[in-house]
Parts: structure tokens; sequence; C-alpha cells
């Protein structure tokens, strides 16, 4: 049985177990909740640390693991890791066991909170580590009833009906034209399997037309995009985000968001390339959007919720523009990023949930001064904004510097655009917030805010701030492991688009000067 | 002559015969015991269908009747939905005040009727099994005698249901008028080479409306909401699980083994039929507020999703809705289930009335929460599974005709309108507002033992569709594409 499987099984025989014992045992709920997402952690470290890179056999994959499923359409359970998910299941695990650490506060039927919480990081989980493209979206699709009933029963603020079915059926409007995508994948393979590593390999030999390769992005580009809020879907992503409870936009925007951006490059580019380079100017003007426009838009924001989740929003333009790059340095960038973004999204909802339990209000006009009375937690908030605008030292600065590096030969005015955005767009808001809630005369009302007493409360939010700082300063701990299976993935695409020149080209023999011809500035 | 072939259809008129016998026996206050004895005897004959399997097929009554993997496969179907509806009915019947056993006798000539439908290889034995359905199904859709919206519902299934025997009888006078066959297999040879006789299209058009009008497809679903609201609830449950199989089941049996030429020439209609119906159920179930009038918009719009199937014209498309219509019975029959225990004494269904349920009954609320999460096709219910295989068969197509995708566009969009008001519901069960003070509620053993049957299975057949799905394409292959 492979590791992986652990740390997928683990919190489902948690929701399994929580759902059996009875609604009055608070303690035991929670004991069994942080036991198996702790155990899932701890499988997940040990995973990301015995990781060597080395590919076997089944197509580079570690930890692999097959189960037939259904044998008539050929799904199979399949589970395995190389160096792309390897560090997202390690951030998958460790965000889920901060979000259950700070599910602490839920006062009322903490029994359902937990089951479905616990369901939401099976699923979660799931999602990354599967190589079959069936369980890849149904894993994914066990965490949207979870959702849709966590912000609906325990969500805050007016409008968080509007926010929940907003949210719901963004999400599942999205998924339903990823899996039309998926299938058409399947269809048009004629590997008549859900394998992707069959579909890898036959699909390198054997590229789609060119039009169905169109198609098929198209779907996926959307459909993914929808999830990971690519502007202009993004509208359901602060809303929803600024009504969840904490743990749901802890798990949420830190590491389920990722999944989309995730099936892009697992599945999109190194299967249909030439529908890539079909829609790449599409993608790149896409992401300017996301990046300058919902910059733009957290400037505005006077809830600290809100500013989180548009900024959220920004950050995953960087993600699209290494996609967009299509090249080895600017999707290991996307990568990093994702890593990054999720310990530093849900750092960010973390604290802001923090402060909301203290005060029951995030309007950022209602704080002043709370670093003098919350030390901890705002030194921790400062870092976290200073993270989200690029500060050396944090893993989204590496991340993100790799993707300009990338996109700078293929797109060099979207990279102008994006750093303009990002250094001056996040630095502004990101300020400004730090500045009206963490310093300057206290708030008439602060008086009542202090910092978490106990150790076990600082936990999750020590883990988060570590993990960024580790990957900040050693960000090869994640680049050399990304660099071997991303390479693979490049010369995928590269195959891919080369395929093309020889259909299109009449005489081969003038391969060799155009590609001099390109070269050249 | 092979009347051993018809034995399970047999067994239950005896079953149902001895049952009418019975009631005239048995006291006022323990009329309940005749259905433990139905569900009793349809058990038993569950267990001996088991060990038929229909290959090779077999034909009886001079050919009219068939005995194959197809017709197997649904009539194990029917008898489940059938053991399934009339527990459901034990708990109902208390509120009839008389003609209990007259209830459950008629139920199993109904289901009689489904399983002679699913063996029908005849014009005239499609008819009669037809008729034997909806003329038990007037009955049962008035049962509540006493008030105004069953007879109302009665009523209107009566007129309309005329309206469509008229059609069906009209279009196969056309059919044998012009081919001069009744049998379908003698039609297949005699409209291969008709395809473009206008006379044979629109009976066929007609026989297709006559059945049209048994799923409730559009333009003729406009009965189905109707009734579904007025009748007995245990009546609705079965009219949207059994009739509606069964008229799929002719459907396909027609379409592709009487006369897979013309078929082949309706794609086109028959996605625009299915487009429409996805459409118009789940437009129209947005602003509903009776909960069962609710379901009889979504069963339109799930007649609309297995028209997609039928629009697929493949194998893998009638095993679609072979699956899809497993998962679509258990979640179907689980949500009336609880309709039937939650709002025993209120006359009106109302939505409204499950508010708060997770704190009254947090089990029968967990229960409708799974019921609609499989409606809305999410994972990991069965809808689901059934829904990715019909998606995955429009999408086969669509690699050949283009038209495909619109109608993959239309169900997708349906499918995200229907996330909004099954998702209603589940809100409504959480954190609705309470209006009136609500009912106490009490759960029989055997409502329970059902409601575990139907959650286990919808979970069941969404984590591990292995079995089901051997089952639907070795069924869909005696379909001969």
């Amino acid at each position: 049985m492979s590791i992986l499987t652990f740390i997928l099984v683990l919190p489902l025989i948690g929701a399994g177990i929580v759902a059996l014992l009875p609604k009055s045992a608070k303690g035991g709920i929670r004991a069994v909740a942080l036991a198996t997402t702790g155990l899932s952690m701890i499988c997940a470290i040990l995973a990301f640390l015995t990781f060597n890179g080395a590919a076997e056999g089944d197509g580079g994959y570690k930890f692999y693991q097959k189960v037939a499923w259904v044998t008539a359409l050929d799904i199979n359970y399949q589970v395995g890791a190389d160096g792309i998910n390897i560090g997202l299941i390690l951030m998958g695990a460790i965000v889920s066991f901060a979000a259950v650490c700070v599910s602490a506060s839920i006062q009322e039927r903490i029994k359902e909170f937990h089951f479905l919480m616990l369901i939401m990081i099976g699923g979660i989980l799931g999602a990354f580590m599967s190589i079959d493209i069936f369980f890849f979206y149904f894993f994914h699709e066990l965490a949207l009833v979870p959702t849709f009933l966590m912000i609906g029963v325990w969500g805050r603020g007016e409008d968080k009906n509007y926010a929940t079915y907003k949210m719901t059926l963004y999400l599942t409007l999205g998924a339903l034209v990823a899996l039309a995508g998926l299938v058409l994948l399947y269809v048009q393979s004629g590997a008549k399997t859900f394998d992707l590593i069959t579909l890898t390999s036959q699909l390198r030999d054997n590229p789609l037309h060119p039009g169905t390769q169109t198609a098929v992005f198209g779907f996926l580009l959307f459909g993914f995009g929808i999830l990971v809020s690519l502007w202009p879907f993004h509208t359901w992503a602060p809303l929803g985000y600024g009504a969840a409870p904490t743990a749901t936009a802890m798990l949420h925007a830190g590491v389920l968001k990722k999944f989309g951006i995730y099936g892009l490059i697992r599945i999109a580019l190194p299967l249909a390339p030439q529908g890539a380079q079909a829609w790449l100017e599409v993608l790149a003007w896409l992401c300017m959007g996301n990046i300058l426009y919902c910059g733009w838009v957290a400037m505005r924001q006077k809830n600290l919720n809100l500013l989180i989740g548009n900024s959220s929003v920004a950050h995953m333009g960087f993600v699209f523009l290494g996609i967009a790059s299509m090249n080895l340095i600017g999707l290991s960038g996307a990568v990093l990023v994702m890593v990054a973004h999720g310990f530093l999204a849900a750092l960010s909802f973390g604290l802001s949930g923090y402060l909301y339990d203290q005060k029951k209000t995030l309007e950022i006009d209602q704080y002043g001064g709370a670093l003098k009375q919350m030390p901890f937690i705002g030194t921790l908030l400062v870092m976290a904004m200073m993270a989200g605008c690029g500060l050396p030292g944090f893993a989204n600065f590496a991340g993100e510097v790799t993707v300009l590096f990338g996109a700078w030969t293929s797109l060099p005015w979207f990279v102008v655009g994006t750093a303009w955005g990002a250094l001056i767009i996040g630095a502004l808001y990101a300020l400004r917030a730090v500045r009206n809630i963490l310093h300057g005369p206290l708030a008439d009302s602060a008086s009542n805010l202090k910092d978490p007493a106990n150790y076990w409360v600082k936990l999750p939010y020590a883990l988060l701030i570590a993990s960024l700082l580790l990957f900040g300063i050693f960000p090869s701990l994640l680049t050399n492991k990304i660099q071997h299976s991303m390479t693979q993935v490049v010369e995928s695409i590269e195959k891919g688009l080369d395929e093309d020149k020889v259909m299109l080209a009449d005489e081969p023999s003038n391969d060799e000067g155009d590609i001099t011809w390109a070269g050249q500035p | 002559m092979n009347i051993a072939a018809s034995t399970l259809e047999i067994a239950v008129i005896v079953l149902g015969v001895v049952i009418m016998l019975a009631d005239l026996w048995i006291p006022r206050d323990k009329k309940n015991w005749l259905g433990y004895a139905s569900i009793a005897g349809l058990a038993l004959i569950l267990l001996g269908s088991l060990n038929m399997s229909g290959t090779p097929s077999e034909l009886a009554f001079g050919n009219m009747y068939v005995l194959d993997s197809f017709a197997i496969f649904f009539k194990r179907f029917f008898l489940i939905a059938a053991i399934l509806v009339i527990a459901a009915s034990v708990e109902f019947s208390q509120k009839f005040q008389t003609g209990k056993g007259e209830y459950y006798c008629l139920m199993l000539f109904a289901l009689s009727g489904m399983m002679f439908a699913a063996s029908a290889n005849h014009f005239a034995l499609l008819f009669v099994s037809l008729e034997l359905i909806t003329i038990t199904f007037y009955i049962l859709t008035s049962f509540l005698r006493n008030q105004m919206v069953s007879l109302e519902a009665g009523v209107k299934y009566l007129i309309l249901g005329a309206l469509s025997s008229a059609f069906l009888v009209y279009g196969i006078a056309l059919v044998y008028g012009t081919t001069g066959a009744m049998h379908f297999d003698a039609l297949k040879t005699a409209t291969a080479s008709m395809t473009d006789n206008k006379l044979l299209l629109v009976g066929l058009l007609m026989v297709i409306a006559g059945l049209g009008f048994k799923v409730a497809a559009f333009p003729f679903q406009i009965w189905a909401p109707d009734v579904y609201q007025g009748s007995p609830s245990s009546t609705t449950a079965f009219l949207a699980v059994g009739s509606k199989a069964a008229g799929f089941a002719l459907l396909m049996r027609l379409l592709f083994m009487a006369v897979p030429d013309i078929a082949l020439q309706w794609e086109k209609l028959l996605m625009v039929i299915a487009g429409i119906t996805i459409l118009y159920g789940n437009l129209c179930a947005l602003p509903q507020r009776n909960l069962k009038r609710l379901l009889g918009y979504s069963s339109i719009a799930n007649a609309g999703y297995l028209m997609m199937g039928i629009a697929a014209m493949s194998q893998s498309g009638s095993s679609a809705i072979l699956y899809y219509l497993y998962g679509y019975m258990f979640t179907v029959i689980a949500a009336f289930m609880i309709i039937i225990l939650v709002m025993k004494h209120t006359g009106a269904e109302e939505i409204t009335h499950l508010a708060k349920l997770h704190e009254r009954a947090p089990g029968l609320a967990g229960v409708m929460t799974l019921a609609m999460v499989s409606l809305a096709g999410i994972p990991p219910m069965a809808g689901f599974f059934g829904k990715f295989l019909l998606f995955k068969a429009v999408l086969e197509q669509a690699a050949v005709f283009s038209s495909y995708y619109a109608l993959l566009g239309v169900a997708i969009i349906g499918v995200v309108i229907s996330l909004y008001y099954y998702f209603g519901v589940i809100r409504t069960l959480y954190w609705g507002k309470q209006q009136m003070v609500p009912e106490e509620i009490h759960v029989s053993p055997l409502s329970r033992v059902t409601l575990w049957v139907c959650s286990i299975f919808m979970i069941y057949l969404g984590i591990l569709p292995e079995r089901l799905m051997q089952a639907a394409v070795s069924a869909a292959e005696s379909l001969k594409f």
C-alpha cells in the first residue's frame, strides 16, 4: 500500500469515526480530527523527505498504487507522486492540519463541522495525488457539498446565502466544463482508458488533430479557469471566502483552488500542446485581468477578508502567466507559486479568522494599533502581507521571480505589467492594511484584543509561516524535485509542437533554417 | 408455446390475486400485513429472477414476448422498485380510510404491466402492457378519494393518458397499414427499405408521442407536475420510477430493435427533445415551493437527461440509461419516503415544512441531503456516475456529429440550474427558517430499513459501480447496435 493512500484515507477514516461518535463527545471529535490529519501530515512530510526524484517505471511516479475500479471503462484508483505534485500534497496536508487546529473556535454543531471538514480534506488530498483523470475529478467534487454546507451553516455576514450559492454554482459550472474536456480527451485519444500514464504516452506518439486539441484545451482552460478564479470568472472567490468560516477559507483558497492549475499543468498542457498554443494569447490577457484588475479591486476593500480574497485572486495571475510561458522555468515557477500561495492564503485567512473571533468584525476601520496588544498575531500578519507583495525570503518571492524570468522570453510586455501590478499595487494594499490595522493610534474598541495564550493555538500559524520561510530560503528543496518531472512535461509540449511543424511543413529540410531564424531577435 | 418464459409475471399476478382474496378475510386493523406479504412475495420472486440470465433469449406467445438480458435487467429493476414503493405505501396507507388491500394489489398489477412491457416484442403486447400500467395508475393516483387535489390529479392523468393511448393506437394502426407488420423483428426488415415513407414516419412519430407521455418528455410533459403533486406520495414515487422506466424500456426497444434505420435519421429530433426537456424541467422547477411539484419538474428534467442517452444512439448511451435509472430509483424513493414521514399530517407538502429538520431528525435530514446531492449529480453519489456515463455517451457521438456539443452544453446548463433548487432544499434542511410548529416524526422499522437500503445503494452505486455497470453493458448488448 502506498504512503499516499494513507495520506488520503486517514482523514476519511477520521470522518467515519466522527460520524459514529455521539454529539456530546466534543473532546473526542476534536482529538480524532487532529490525530488523523496530524498523522496524514506526518506521512506527507515523510513522503516529501523520502522522495528523491529518481524516476522509476510507471511513468515516473513514485509511491505508485493502482487498484482496478470499473474495468468496463478502464477507470482505476491510481495514486502516485512526482516532482510536480509532491510539494502540493505536502502543502495540502500541512494546511489541512492547520485548518483542523484553528477550528477549535467553532462552537455549535461541532460534530457536523468536523465531519464535513474531514471529507473535504480527503477530497482535496485525493485530487492532487490521483493520476486517473476520472478520480482526479471525482475527488475534487467530493469537496463541493461540504463547502456549500460549511459556508451556509457556519458562515458569517449578511449575504452568506448569496455567497454560498454563487460559489457553488460557479464551481459546478467550472467542474462540468472541465469534465467535458476530460471526457473528450478520453473519447478522442482512442486509448479507451482514464489512466493518465497510458493517455500521456498514447498522445505523445499519436497526437490529436490540432482542431480537437484546441477544443479540448478550450474546455479545460475555461473549466479549470473558473475553478481557479480566472478573470473574469473570479467574482465568486472573494465573496465566498469572505463569508466562509476560517477553516473552509483556508482549505479552499489555500489548497483546493490550486486544483484547476494543477489540472492545466498536468493534463491540458502535455496532452494538448497545440491547443495550448492556440489559446496562449487569450490566457495571457486574462491573467493580466487577474493581476491588474483584481489588484485594483483589492486596493479599494474595506474588509480584511475581501482584501485577502481579492489579493489571492490576483496572485493566481502569476500562475497563469507561468503557464502561458510554456517553458521549463515558467512552469516550475508556477508550481512554486502554487505551493507558496497555498501556505500564504491559509496563513492570511487563519489570521483574519483569529481577528474575527476576537472582535466579530473585519472592517478595517474598526481596527487600529492592534500590534501593541497582539504582538504575535500582529507580527505574523505583517509577515503575511509582506510575503504577499513578494518580499525576498518568503517562498512567494522565489516562485514569482521564477515565473517572471520564465515569461520574459516570450511575453516581455506582460512581465512588465505583472511586475508593476505585483510590486506597486500589491505593496499598496498590503501596506495600507498593515498601517490601518496594526499601526497608528489604538482604536477605542480595540481593548479586548489579545494574543493566544496557549501554544497549541499558536501552532498552526507557526507551522504555516515556518513552511513559507523554509521554502523561501531553500527553494531548491522544491525546485530540484520539480525540475526533473517538469522537464518531461516540457518535452511533451515541445514534441507536440514540433509535430505540428512536421505536419504543416511541406519540406522538412527547411526546419533548421526556420529555427535559426526564429532564434534571432 | 413457452409459458415458462413468463414465470415472473405470472408469479406477480398470482401474488396480486392472493392479496386481493386475502383482503376479504383480514381484519381492518391488520391490513398492513397485506403490505408485508406483498413485500415478502416480491422478494421471493426477485430471488427467483436471479438465476435467469436471458442468454440465449427465449420467445413466447407467438414471439410477442421476448426474454433477453435487457428484459431481465428491467424486470429486476421493476421488482426492486415495487418492493421499496410498497414499503413506503405501508407508511402512507395510514391516510387511506378504505381500500388498503386494493392499493397493494393494484400496485402489483401495475408491476406486472411494467414487467410485460420490458419483454414486449410486438405492438399488441406493447399496447396491452402500457394500458395495464396506465389504467391501474388512474385508480392509484386518485386513491385519496376524499381529497380534491387527488381526484384532480386522477382526472388529469385519465384525460391525458387516454389522449396518449389514442396517439399510440393511431400510430400503431398507421405503421401496420404501411408495413403490414406488428412484430418488431418483422418491422425491422419491413422498414429498412421504406425509411422515407411519410405515412410510416407519421405513424412512428405518434407512437413515440404516446411513449413520450409516459416518460414525461417535452412536449408531452404537461401532466407531470399536477399529477405528481396531487397523487398519494407512494403512487407518485411509483409513477416517477416505474412508469418512467417502462416508457424508456419500450422506447429503446422500439427505436433500436424495431426501426433502427429510421431511428438513425431522427438523431436531431431526439436531441432537440432531450435539450428542451432538460431546460423546461429545470427552469420550471426553480420557483417551486411545493416539494412534490418540484420533484415533478425534476422528473421531467431527468427524462431529458435520459433522452440524451437515447439521442446518442449507441451501446454506451443505452447502458448509461440503464445505470442512471437504478441510481434514480433509489434516490427518488428515498426522497418520497422522507416526504411521507415528515409531512404525514399536512395537506400541502411545502419545502418550508422541512425547515430545521436537521435539528428534529438528523438522520432523515442526512438521507434527504444524500438524495438531493445524488439528484444534482455530485460525487460520490449514484446520480453522478449515471450523469457521467450519459455525458460520455454524448461526447462519443460529438466526435462524429458536432451538434452533440450543443446538447452537452444544454445539459451542463441544466445541471447548474438544477443545483440551485436541489441545494435550496438542503439549505432549508440545515438553516431554513421555521414557520410553523413542527409535526412529531415517527419512523417505523420498515421505513427505517427502506431508508437504509436506499441510502446504502445511493452511495454504493456511486462508489463501486463495477457490478451494475457490467450488468447494464451486457443488457444493452441485446439491443444489437
